[in-house]
């Protein structure tokens, strides 16, 4: 099923039509056009960059178009679908789908992504300052180096690679196979990042055995709102995280004027967010995700709101949860104690029943 | 300013202070970062500073006196020569008007300072950094290659340069700052607007009759154009001397004596006034007096010259310019190969100064955000910051100069009132003197 046109089907051509200079302003987004070759697929796409303010603007303003009519494709599906076999999996195979037609597109930064280059002013900041304030002394031009971290849902690596210039070591994953390969590609130019980090396929649920506590910190922005099992989801990221290690959430509300401006004027009159992007059931409400959290352990620092203003491009803080907002819980510290309190209890009271003391207060004890 | 290939970019007193660390030590987020710095000129090394001084000079502004010394540069700067003024008077050839500007307790309003000291200072600062940046000198890089703006999977998303020598460069940030027919801005394709002005700036050093204190620095718009005498010692000035071609072709190649006349007749004359306008100013002088009676400002004369230096008399064009893009994806334009301005207001490098100050704030907060430092949503930042700044003042001065070089009456009327009434109003001198120290 495509959206729109579908040119021939023979070999490629790749049209690039660049605004004047070829230079992208942030008012005047240029018209960038490309075929991309679908690779079971022998026929050919054209992908318009969705951007209807802009697009019908550039449409004047270009002069190198050489296309007669410009189809606007603003979200197609690929027939064969790449599905996770595993059957407890929190990855949702038609989300799978949705990311993997636009995996080209992430390192564009006027492109669909646009939105999400321009949240990293807000995220790293906030994933920063939050991760030094457990590092005493941190070295200059590598703040967070010396930290563990796991983005999920890594994309194209995004907000991967900010983490990994900062001096961390990360971890990306992603159940999308073209994304991580575009993330790879994109840092293999990077001989710095390409050593921090480290790009796998697959689902958290994959990883969480072998690498149980061993994370300093666990990032997952916009990605609750793409899962199927969010309580597995949040179980197997307090699983990775070290005792007193943190977790970062960026997401979406569930309200109505999430629908209204998420949904409604997002994806379907503006095209900031590409068509299918995001479903509203499974927006996740600040409430809910603290219930969940406070529940595996984890005790949420901050909830703050974002919001995001589609004329200029930029994000900003906001008091206002009700669209967007940022989450940072840490995990208790604690859990080794109980343990250890119970073994040397246990420990006493074998050592007291073996001197045949049966004190009722051990008898508490060990039922305990 | 960074990479395995570093970033950079070309000559000059701008290139070699923008390869340059913030603070005494660096900022500390560019601890990682490369820098790269190409010259295409010769190493400058000044073994003994001469005892005659140069004839280019540069007044700095205390915001760049500040930046200088944030990393050191105006130490050594001090420990050669410079000279600090407190005052100011501008006034008409063709009236009394005239406007004064110093500072309330006659701080030091800016300074003068030979072009080759402050390359000294920053060379030398240069070789304490070495182990950041490096310098090539001789070096011209003859062709870029840019990244694709649409991010292809398999093209490097870096810029690629490739020098006369056929060594090549890949940097994530190149920043051009190769002067008022930058290389890099040809090559990035970027739209310049700019004009010749009809005049020649000549540049003198001069002996004063007498030695004087010296710390005021005097400009009178003739209607051909603005001569200025800047304050080097007690017994030298420097002068800048806009004029139209001929005259300035003339004024090289004069006699000594002849020259020496022509620069103090081009300040004492008072050929140019007329009746009308002098009456017309009187006018509003008086009443200037009436609402304001505690300030009076008399007009000064300026030291007398009493010969110039043999072969200190140079000549260059004049003309604006001003870059429609200071910044494309990677590329960032700084100082003349942004702007280019008239010296009579004294600002080009200041403003050049400014924009590095600008965009080493924007690339530490970048850096600091883990943001790839070629990207665009910072450099846009420091783009539209500096051209709101840059635009008023080039603006500003072409008005300036086309305002005075006309003996018309009525504009000579309008203009003569403007200043006045300027000069009157101090709150305005000192947000023009904000503006300007910047």
């Amino acid at each position: 099923m495509w959206g729109g046109g579908k040119l021939g089907s023979s070999v490629g051509w790749f049209l690039r039509v660049l605004g004047p200079g070829g230079r992208n302003t942030k008012a005047a987004r240029p018209l960038i056009s490309s075929a991309v070759y679908v690779k079971n697929q022998l026929s050919w796409m054209l992908q318009i960059k969705p951007g209807v303010f802009n697009e019908y603007r550039t449409m004047f303003k270009s002069y190198r178009t050489t296309f007669s009519c410009l189809n606007r494709i603003k979200s197609f599906r690929y027939p064969w679908a790449r599905l996770y076999s595993t059957s407890q999996t929190t990855v949702d195979s038609g989300e799978v789908k949705t990311f993997l037609a636009l995996a080209h597109k992430w390192w564009d930064e006027q492109g669909v992504y646009a939105p999400l280059h321009s949240m990293n002013d807000l995220r790293v900041p906030f994933i920063r300052d939050n991760l030094l304030k457990t590092i005493p002394n941190h070295q200059p031009g590598k703040p967070l180096f010396g930290m563990k971290i796991l983005d999920v849902g890594c994309g194209g690596g995004l907000l991967t690679e900010p983490l990994g210039r900062l001096g961390a070591s990360v971890i990306g994953i992603d159940p999308v196979d073209e994304n991580i390969k575009t993330a790879q590609c994109h840092k293999s130019f990077d001989p710095v990042l390409d050593k921090r980090i480290e790009y796998r396929v697959c689902s958290l649920e994959e990883i969480v055995e072998e690498t149980a506590e061993t994370f300093d910190a666990v990032v997952a922005s916009e990605v609750v709102e793409h899962v199927i099992d969010l309580e597995t989801f949040l179980q197997c990221c307090c699983q990775v995280l070290k005792p007193s290690g943190s977790l970062f959430i960026t997401t979406i509300n569930k309200t109505q004027l999430s629908y209204a401006l998420g949904i409604v004027f997002s994806e379907q009159i503006a095209g900031i967010v590409p068509k299918g992007t995001h479903t509203w059931e499974k927006f996740v409400s600040p409430e809910t995700l603290e219930s969940i959290l406070e529940s595996n352990g984890l005790s949420v620092q901050t909830v703050v709101g974002m919001l995001y203003n589609p004329f200029s491009g930029y994000w900003h803080w906001s008091e206002n949860t009700s669209l967007n907002y940022a989450a940072h819980a840490v995990k208790s510290g604690v859990q080794e104690h109980p343990m250890s309190a119970e073994f040397a209890f246990k420990g006493e009271t074998e050592e007291l029943q073996a001197n045949a003391c049966t004190n009722p207060a051990v008898h508490e004890e060990l039922r305990k | 300013m960074r990479s395995q290939g570093p970033p950079l970019c070309s000559f000059g007193v701008l290139a070699s202070r923008a390869a340059r660390p913030r603070r005494q030590r660096y900022d500390i987020h560019f601890h990682d970062k490369k820098i790269l710095l190409l010259e295409a000129g010769p190493k400058k090394v000044l073994e003994k500073l001469s005892e005659t001084y140069s004839n280019r000079v540069s007044s700095i502004s205390p915001g760049s006196a500040t930046l200088l010394s944030s990393f050191g540069a105006w130490d050594h700067i001090c420990n050669m020569r410079y000279r600090a003024f407190r005052r100011m008077q501008v006034w008409d050839a063709c009236s009394e008007a005239l406007i004064m500007f110093d500072k309330d307790n006659l701080d030091d309003m800016g300074y003068i300072v030979e072009n080759d000291v402050v390359m000294h200072a920053l060379t030398k600062q240069l070789e304490a950094v070495s182990d950041r940046v490096t310098v090539l000198y001789r070096s011209k890089a003859i062709r870029y290659t840019w990244p694709c703006p649409f991010p292809m999977t398999d093209s490097s998303p870096w810029v690629h340069i490739t020098l006369g020598d056929g060594s090549t460069f890949q940097t994530k940030l190149l920043i051009g700052a190769d002067g008022h027919n930058s290389g890099v801005r040809q090559a990035a394709g970027i739209q310049n607007v700019s004009w010749n002005y009809d005049q020649s700036a000549v540049v003198a050093t001069l002996y004063l009759s007498e030695a004087t204190e010296n710390n005021v620095a005097w400009q009178r718009f003739l209607p051909s154009g603005p001569i200025a005498l800047l304050p080097l010692s007690d017994t030298l000035s420097s002068l800048v001397w806009s004029t139209s071609h001929e005259h300035a072709a003339q004024l090289v190649s004069m006699d000594e004596e002849k020259f020496v006349d022509a620069v103090n007749s081009a300040f004492w004359s008072d050929a140019d006034h007329t009746d009308f306008i002098d009456t017309a100013g009187a006018m509003l002088q008086y009443a200037v007096g009436l609402l304001k009676p505690t300030k009076v400002s008399a007009r000064q004369l300026p030291p007398s010259v009493a010969r110039v230096d043999a072969k200190s008399r140079v000549l260059f064009p004049l003309g604006l310019g001003h870059a429609a893009e200071y910044v494309r994806p990677r590329v960032a334009l700084i100082g003349d190969a942004a702007h280019r301005v008239h010296p009579l207001a004294g600002q080009g490098v200041n403003m050049g100064f400014g924009d590095i100050s600008s965009l080493a704030h924007h690339l530490s907060t970048a850096a600091f955000n883990g943001k790839d430092l070629g990207s665009m949503s910072h450099l846009t930042g420091y783009e539209t910051e500096r051209q709101r700044h840059n635009t008023a003042l080039l603006a500003a001065t072409d008005l300036l100069k086309r305002l005075y070089s006309t003996s018309a009456a009525p504009l000579v009327l309008l203009r003569t009132w403007g200043l006045q009434a300027t000069n009157a109003v101090s709150p305005l001198k000192e947000q023009i003197m904000a503006f300007a120290s910047k």
